[in-house]
Order: C-alpha cells, then structure tokens, then sequence
C-alpha cells in the first residue's frame, strides 16, 4: 500500500487512486529517476530499463512493485542474482562480455580510473568469475561468483 | 486563495493538536490516579478516534523537514525519515502545483509546525506510529507507542483493514503472473519483519553514530585510502587511552588534594614564595608555568605529605604513587591487549578467490539517498579498485632478486651510516653543551648557547627526507617502505630522546647539590629566628612566619614536571605552526599564484603536499612517551594532552581534506596497525625506565611532594602495609618478597611463557594445514559441481569440435595437494556420469593440447 502511494506521489495527475478497473499507465524514466533513492545511483537508468516491460524505462505500477519487490530485504538469493545480472548486462545479450563490465566499471568510478586500470581490472573480473572460458559470464558463472559474496545481500537492498 | 487555505488548515489543525493535548493529559491524569481497566480502554479508545481522522491532513505540513545527519537520537530519526517520506512525496507533489510564493509560505508554517513539533514531541511520536500501524495494518506491539497498544484496539477493525489490504495486494501480484506463491506470504510478512529489523538496524545505526569521529574518519578513508584513515583511528585509539589516563590522574590526585587537601597558601610549599610574589600573574610567567602556575595541583611540589587528608583519611601519597604506578601498568595491558587482537584478527583466513569482482558487482550501496554520501562512496570505490590494482601489480612484479637483494643491503648500509653519524654529532654536541653549562651560559653566543636544539631541528628536518630518497632504492611495497621509514626515523628520534634525559638528569644533580646547600642554610635560619626568643623552651609555640618568607628548598620534581610541560606545549605549537605553514598556506599560494606563474604550481614542484602518515605517527607515539615519562611529576599532564588530541583531531581532520591531495600510490593499511603498537610498545618501555631509575635511586626533596620526608618514594607503601593493615599482612608480605620465593616465581612463570609461546606456533601451523586442506576441498567440489553446466556449455558452444564424445580434458594442477586422491575422486564421479576423464600433465597440456587449440573445458 505503501508503494502505491510513493507510486502515486511521483505524478498524482496521471495516477489515478483507483486501481480496480486496471488502467494502463506508465510513468516515464525521468520520474522514477528522480526518485529520491534512487537519485544517486548510478545504475538507476539500468534498473529501470530491467523493470520495464518496454525496456525504455517507463514503469507501470506492476513494473514498479517488482522492482521494489526485489531490491527489498526479503527477497531471495537467487533471485536477486538473476536480476543483477540483468541489470549489468548493459547490451541485453544475456552474456556480461567485456564492455559491459567496462561500462559497469566506469558507472562505479565515475571515470577516475584510467585505461590500463579498467582494462586490468575488467581483465582480473574475467579470470576469476570465467567458469566456462568463454570469454564472458554467463547467468551461472554470475550467480555462482555473487552467491559467495559476503555483502552481496545487504548492498542490492533498498529500502523504502 | 490558496494561502489563505492553508493558513486556516494549520489554524485548525493546531487547535485540534491543543484538544488532543489536553485529552491526552486528562487521559495520563485519569491513568494514573484510577488505574481502573476500563476507564483506561475507553481512553485510548478516544485518543485513538480523535488521532486518526486528522493524521492524513497533519503530516502534509510537516513535509519537507531535512534531517541532517546530527546528534539526534539516530532510532527517532530513522523512524521519523522512513515515516516522513511518504509526507514528504505528498507535500512535493503539492507543492509542484503551487507558486514559488505560496511555496515561502508554506516553508513559514512548516517551521512554526516543527515548533508545534518539538513541543508536541511525544505524542507526534505516537501519532506517527499509530498512521504506520494504521497503513500497515499489523496488530503488532509498535515498541516506541509505550502509552497506547494496537491490540487494545477493536480486533474486527484491523481484521477489516487487513482483509481490503491482502485484496488490493493479491490484485497487484496476479496481475503479474509470476509463479510466486511464497510471494503473497512473503509480502504480508514484509511489514512486520521490516518494522523488527527497522529497529535492529536503527540500534546498529546509533551505536555506530555514538562512535566519536566516525563519519569524518569514513570521509577521509573514501578520499584518501586506509592508510591515512589508519593514522586517524590510531590517533582516536590514542585519545580514549588519554581520557582514562586522565580520568585516573584528575579524579584521584588532583581532586581530591584541591578539596581536601590545605588551600593555597597555608604552608610553604604551597604558596610562592615572596621574590617571585610581584612576577607571580605575569602571562610570561604563567606561559612557562611558573608563578601561580607551579604552585598550584598541577604540579607535584604542591602536594602535601600529610598521612591521610579530609575526613575521609584519604591517604594522599599513597594514592598519587599508585595512581603513577597504574598509569603505566593501564598503559601497558592496553598496548597488549590491542596487540594481541590485531594479531588474532589479521590470522583470520579471507577468502580472495573472487576479490575484483565482488568489487566490480556489491561494492555500490543501493541505500544510499544522499549526494555527499553518494560522493564518498564514489571516492571510496575508486581508492578501494586502486588498492587492489596495486596490490595486483605488486605480486605480479617479479623482479632480479639479486639486484633487488643488494640494492636493499646498500640502502640499509647507508642508512646506517647515517644514523651513525647522527649520533655521534648528538653526542658530541650534548658533550659541549654541558661544558659551555660549566663555564656559565653568558659568555657564549647565541649558536652556542642552542645549540643542541639547533641540531636537533636540523636533524629532524633533513633526515627524513634523505631516508626517503634511499627508500626509492629499496623498491619496496609501499606499505613495507612505510614501516622501514618510520623504524628509521624513530631511530633517529631515539637520539633526540637520550639528549633530554641526558639534559634532565644534569640539572636534578644540580638541584640536588642545591639542596643540600638550602638545607644547611634553613637550619641557620630557624636557628637565627629563635635567637631572639627563649632558646631553650623549643617546644614552645613556634613563631608565626607567613608561608611565603620561609626560605624553600628547590624542588627538583617540579622542575622536573615543568620541563616536560613546556616540552609538550612546544611540541604541540611547532606541529600545529608546521601544518598551517607547510600545508595550508602551500596550498593557498600554489592556487592562487597559479594563475601568474610561469610552470604549473599544481602538477610540478611545490605543488599540494601528501598526507605525511609516517612524521605524523611519530609524532603522535613520541608525545605519548613524553606524557607516560613525564605523568608521575607533573599530573595535568593528562590533561593538557586530551586538550591536544581533541584539537589535533579536527585540524588535522580539515587540512587533510582540504590542503592534501591522496598519495599517488593508495595501499592498503591492514598490518600497519600492529606495528604502531609495537612501536608504542618500545617507547612506554623506554619511557618508564628512567621513571623506574629516579623513583630507586633518588631521594625526593625535602620540603615539596607527597613524598618528602622520606627516604625513598617507594617508603610510602612500606609505611601503608605496616600501619594501615593489620599486624599479619606486613608478616606475610615479607616473607613473599623474600629473595628465595621471588626468583623461583620469576623462573616460574618465564617457563610458562615459553610453553605457551610454543603452543601458540603448534596452533597456528595447524591451522594453516587445514586451511589447505579446505582449499583442496573446495576446488574438488567446484569441479564436480560445476563439471555438468561447463561441459554442456562446451558442447553447445562447440558443435564443430571434432574431439572424441564424452572426453573430458583435465589438466593437472600443481596446486592439487593430494593429486592421487582427488584425481580418484573426479574420475570417479565422472564414470557414474558416463563421461571419460583424461588428465593430462602441464606439460603435455602446454605442449600438445593447447596447440591443438582443443577448448580447456577447466581449468583451476
């Protein structure tokens, strides 16, 4: 309930208060992004994107309880991994290769770091999550390496 | 129109709170003076119906209140911030609606709403809680609502509200589609598991908030790397030692002489003496603790000798020598003890196997809400991803260990003969100085006369400095430079040390023979008072003599204490002095002169200075010493250092964020810790050996400190057991300290230490084995685990592979301990599956396999 009212609050004029009669609505990015959390994220365009049934970013009330569904405290392991591995995959093709993880990386550091780092960095990220040698990660070499992540839990949570 | 609307709405809202508030207090009254079951349930009934019809329209104007991470109680804020969000929303989407005028308005009447608020207090708390339970809809006890219980409440209504809730809610998932059914549980147990782990975390919240320094410490560890931040955590370690220092040193010594003891003036050691009466309030004189200054608690001379003070008998010498005592055996058992954790926590095992890229995917905090936080954390993962870079390039540098090898030997050989020299130069001019001393400091010059300070300084500046170039031959990791830096410079400063001392234990002789001389003159003088009178009748009432006439005898402990004061304070001006100049007013000129010089200030010569971990450290553990040496003599020492520490802990918070730029190099500080306290270990040992020589060997002075009259300081506790506690005790005790039961007890416990020791090792290298064996262990486990999905991936990524069906290519690691055994177990697996395993040796791998360019299904 409470969603729905934060739902509401970004546009009260195009939400209206009663759901029964199911009406199409979509709230574009620009609102969810200015969402006070998730203003500063980095990822928030991406995560948008993932929620969206368009995959523009436009969210309806369904697409916006999901997403809160699953960054919220009680949502499973798994099922955080699948998403976060949506969310990073930056070109939609199911494989994190090596420019999504530059990009992931440049969205971290707000481009601190130069060439030669990110390009070690991403190089080290391959070696150790790379099951397969495959050259990218797939779902499972994701899930697999972020299963074991001691803060992984309590990072992609958040909390409204 | 829109104005006045809200205006009236907080007229009427207002008077709806001041109705509440008088029912609520006729309610509290009620309850307390009739306490009947009933009576109180239709209370809350009431309270309950007057607060919810008004809730929704209330929380608007309190909209956009900012809370600012503050002293506030963090439990309060983080219910307050959660609850508040949802006005907040609605009070922006109102206001988008507005005009920026009306917006000023309502700005108006929110501050005089936080007003209302802070003397509504808890009732808005109540207020609060009640609209979550009521939007939440759980008969959950609220633990912040003490007064009214939801569960009091009317069961049918929350049954009724729960039911529309669970509708709305099953609507929403099926509209969905998803093949959740834990999830509809799942969401109505999200409220309540939210509200209990809301209240974990704010716990958690505010005792971190309670941490002294906290934030600013996070601040400066995103920007500037754990090296810097390791400087600040020891630098807040150092101030909680010195509150406890201090806290034993004021509550025990100094106040309980400054109430009990006789007042300022009645004898004579107390007052000042009548020369330096007209200099006594001069600030030249107060500034070097002189005057009112040296006759006055802080310093040992003022304490009397009397047995016991106040009606309490409180045993006033015995108590300043334990309290001496207790200092430094606090000291000491702290050190250790924060040694021996650092040391069982570094042994903990992490597991490394995934480190970049647990970076690369948690370290973001998806809870974060605010820019300055989002900033610094920004920061924080850019220094944490160059820590790991650099740790990476370091074990991968492999370099000519030969070369490598010698250039360090050569290093430290210079660095020796540095030191070397260094010492002799000190001693040599210490050796001057006092001969200068002898023939009387007049008829020297100005060089002559400081000179030993001079060289010092000198020594002090340039030094370093030249450490620091032949460091660039070690080639070190930057974290081990760091510690050979500063075992260099502390070796130097060892030097500065001895001449100090040296100088000190000059000038108590000197006291000392001075003494000897006042002594013989006061017997000439009382003898010449009593000339006068009756000469036989001694007994007589002595003839009163104001306090400040009676010749004093010098009192070489306050002397002692002052020195060390003065030293601390000079210590103190010079390192604050030092970072004004050399950081701040650096980074102002190379700003601002920037613009009109010919080569760029910022990136080439001056430029912004780094953060100095090393001079710092030092700093900080040789003040540490100065006060541990100098606490027995002078008891404000504590005192003023707690001063300094608190001081030291903000400015030097504010130049490093803004006159520093971070270390090009950012290491990670993780074992620096330990060796700050065995460096602190070696000065609190160093510090209290010539305490301990003073105490044995030298007599206190005859006429100033608790201890005069006596023979030796430590007289005062034989006197203690033999008068204060019973006839049996003193019996037991010297047969304890007879020689005979002493020394086998010393062998006593030196085996035990040794046998521990033993253990210990024995411990630890078990426990490496297993941790072997559990790497072993999981790498078997991660191929059997993960051998189905790689080969079906191989399979479907490589259709046109034309390897043999079901041959799966193994090669052999060098890091399987246990070969034989594992290699069993992962054919044997694989033979339950069908599939046909094939271990290879690196050799042959490396050889033939890989030309082939057959795909390595896996690798270790």
């Amino acid at each position: 309930l409470r969603l729905f009212y934060r739902y509401r609050d970004l546009a009260p004029q195009l939400v209206p208060l009663d759901y029964t009669k199911e009406p199409d609505v979509k709230l574009p990015y620009e609102l969810i992004g200015s969402m006070p959390e998730l203003k500063d994220n980095p990822f928030r365009q991406r995560i948008a994107e993932v929620f969206s049934e368009d995959g523009e970013g436009n969210m309806s009330l369904d697409d916006f309880l999901d997403m809160f569904s699953v960054l919220s405290e009680m949502a499973p392991r798994d099922l955080k991994a699948y998403y976060a591995f949506k969310i990073y995959d930056f070109n939609n093709d199911d494989f994190l290769c090596k420019s999504d993880l530059e990009k992931t990386l440049s969205k971290l550091t707000r481009g601190e770091l130069s060439e030669d780092e990110v390009k070690m960095v991403c190089e080290k990220v391959m070696d150790e999550a790379d099951m397969d040698n495959d050259g990218r990660l797939s779902l499972e070499d994701f899930q697999h390496m972020i299963v074991r992540a001691p803060d992984f839990l309590s990072t992609f949570h958040i909390r409204i | 129109m829109l104005h006045k609307n809200s205006t009236l709405s907080y007229c009427l809202q207002s008077t709806k709170i001041h109705c509440l508030l008088l029912v609520f207090a006729h309610t509290v009254r009620e309850f307390f003076f009739y306490r009947k079951e009933y009576k109180l349930f239709y209370q809350k009934i009431l309270l309950i119906c007057l607060f919810i019809p008004f809730l929704n329209e209330s929380m608007s104007f309190l909209g956009d209140e900012q809370f600012e991470g503050g002293n506030k109680e963090k439990r309060h804020r983080e219910k307050r911030r959660d609850g508040s969000k949802d006005r907040r929303k609605r009070a922006n989407a109102k206001r988008r609606e507005r005009s920026r005028a009306d917006r000023e308005n309502e700005e108006f009447e929110e501050r005089l709403g936080k007003r209302e608020k802070g003397r509504r207090g808890r009732v808005k708390n109540d207020q609060e809680a009640k609209k979550r339970d009521e939007q939440d809809s759980e008969d959950k006890e609220n633990s912040e609502d003490k007064e009214v219980k939801p569960e009091s409440l009317s069961p049918d209504e929350l049954e009724k509200l729960k039911e529309a809730v669970d509708e709305k809610k099953k609507l929403i998932q099926s509209l969905r589609g998803k093949p959740w059914p834990m999830k509809k549980k799942l969401v109505t147990l999200q409220e309540t598991l939210r509200i209990q782990s809301h209240d974990d975390q704010d716990f958690e919240n505010f005792k971190t908030a309670c941490i002294p320094w906290e934030m600013k410490i996070k601040e400066i560890e995103s920007h500037f790397g754990s090296s810097v931040a390791s400087y600040f955590i020891f630098l807040r370690w150092m101030y909680g030692i010195n509150m406890i220092l201090f806290g034993l040193t004021f509550g025990l010594v100094m106040v309980p002489e400054a109430l009990m003891g006789r007042p300022y003036g009645s004898i004579p050691r107390k007052t000042v003496p009548r020369a330096e009466e007209a200099s006594a309030m001069d600030f030249a004189v107060l500034w070097d603790f002189g005057g009112y200054a040296q006759y006055s608690v802080l310093f040992y001379g003022f304490y009397s000798n009397q047995r016991a003070i106040g009606w309490l008998k409180f045993r006033m010498p015995l108590s300043y020598f334990l309290v001496g005592v207790g200092t430094v055996a606090y000291s000491y058992m702290v050190v250790i003890r924060t040694m021996a954790r650092n040391a069982n926590e570094s042994g903990v095992g992490d597991d490394n196997s995934f480190n970049f890229s647990w970076k690369m995917f948690t370290s973001w905090d998806y809870l974060i809400g605010n820019p300055e936080t989002a900033d610094n954390k920004f920061a924080s993962i850019t220094t944490c991803f160059k820590e790991a870079i650099l740790e990476e390039q370091e074990s991968r540098k492999d370099d000519n260990i030969h070369l490598t090898r010698f250039l360090r030997v050569l290093a430290n050989f210079l660095v020796l003969c540095c030191l070397a020299g260094s010492g002799y130069l000190i001693y040599f001019v210490v050796r001057r100085s006092q001969k200068f001393a002898l023939d009387g400091f007049e008829n020297h010059t100005w060089w002559e006369r400081n000179e030993v300070n001079m060289v010092m300084s000198l020594l002090g500046m340039f030094c370093p400095m030249l450490f620091d170039v032949i460091s660039t031959l070690e080639n070190y990791h930057p974290r081990v430079a760091l510690q050979w830096q500063l075992g260099r410079i502390f070796a130097l400063f060892l030097g500065n040390l001895y001449t100090f001392i040296i100088a000190l234990m000059d000038e108590i002789n000197v006291k000392r023979e001075e003494e000897n001389i006042v002594k013989f003159n006061i017997t000439m003088w009382e003898a010449s008072l009593y000339n006068g009178t009756v000469s036989e009748n001694f007994t007589a009432s002595p003839i009163t003599i104001h306090p400040a006439d009676v010749p004093r005898g010098p009192c070489w402990e306050t002397m002692v204490g002052q020195e060390f004061v003065r030293l601390i304070i000079s210590d103190t001006m010079t390192t604050y002095i030092t970072l004004l100049i050399g950081d701040f007013l650096r980074a102002v000129l190379v700003r601002f002169l920037n613009h009109c010089w010919c080569w760029d200030l910022e990136a080439g010569f001056p430029s912004y200075s780094e953060f100095d971990v090393s001079g710092n450290v030092l700093g900080l553990i040789f003040n540490q010493g100065m006060i541990w040496m100098g606490a027995f003599y002078a008891p404000c020492l504590p005192a003023l250092n707690v001063l300094r520490l608190h001081v030291s802990m903000y400015l030097q918070c504010w130049a490093v964020m803004c006159c520093n730029v971070p270390q090009e190099r950012v290491f990670k500080a993780s074992g620096s810790n330990n060796f700050y306290m065995a460096m602190l270990l070696v000065i609190l040992f160093l510090s209290t050996l010539p305490n301990i020589y003073t105490i044995v060997t030298i007599p206190p002075s005859f006429d100033c400190g608790p201890f005069s009259g006596k023979n030796r300081m430590f007289d005062v506790i034989h006197e203690t057991l033999e008068s204060d506690f019973p006839a049996w005790f003193s019996k037991v005790f010297s047969y304890a300290s007879n020689p005979g039961l002493v020394l086998p007890f010393i062998l006593l416990m030196v085996l035990a230490i040794y046998y521990l020791q033993s253990t210990s090792k024995s411990y630890k290298e078990a426990n490496v084995e297993l941790k072997k064996k559990l790497q072993m262990v999981i790498q078997i486990m991660k191929i059997i685990l993960l051998l189905p999905t790689t080969v079906n991936n191989w399979r479907n990524n490589n259709a046109s592979f034309q390897g043999q069906e079901g041959e799966i290519l193994l090669p052999k690691s060098r890091q399987l301990e246990n070969e034989s055994y594992s290699c069993l177990i992962i054919q044997t697996y694989c033979l339950r599956r069908k599939e046909r395993v094939t271990f290879f040796s690196k050799k042959t791998y490396d050889n033939e396999v890989k030309k082939k360019s057959f795909p390595v299904v896996f690798s270790f």
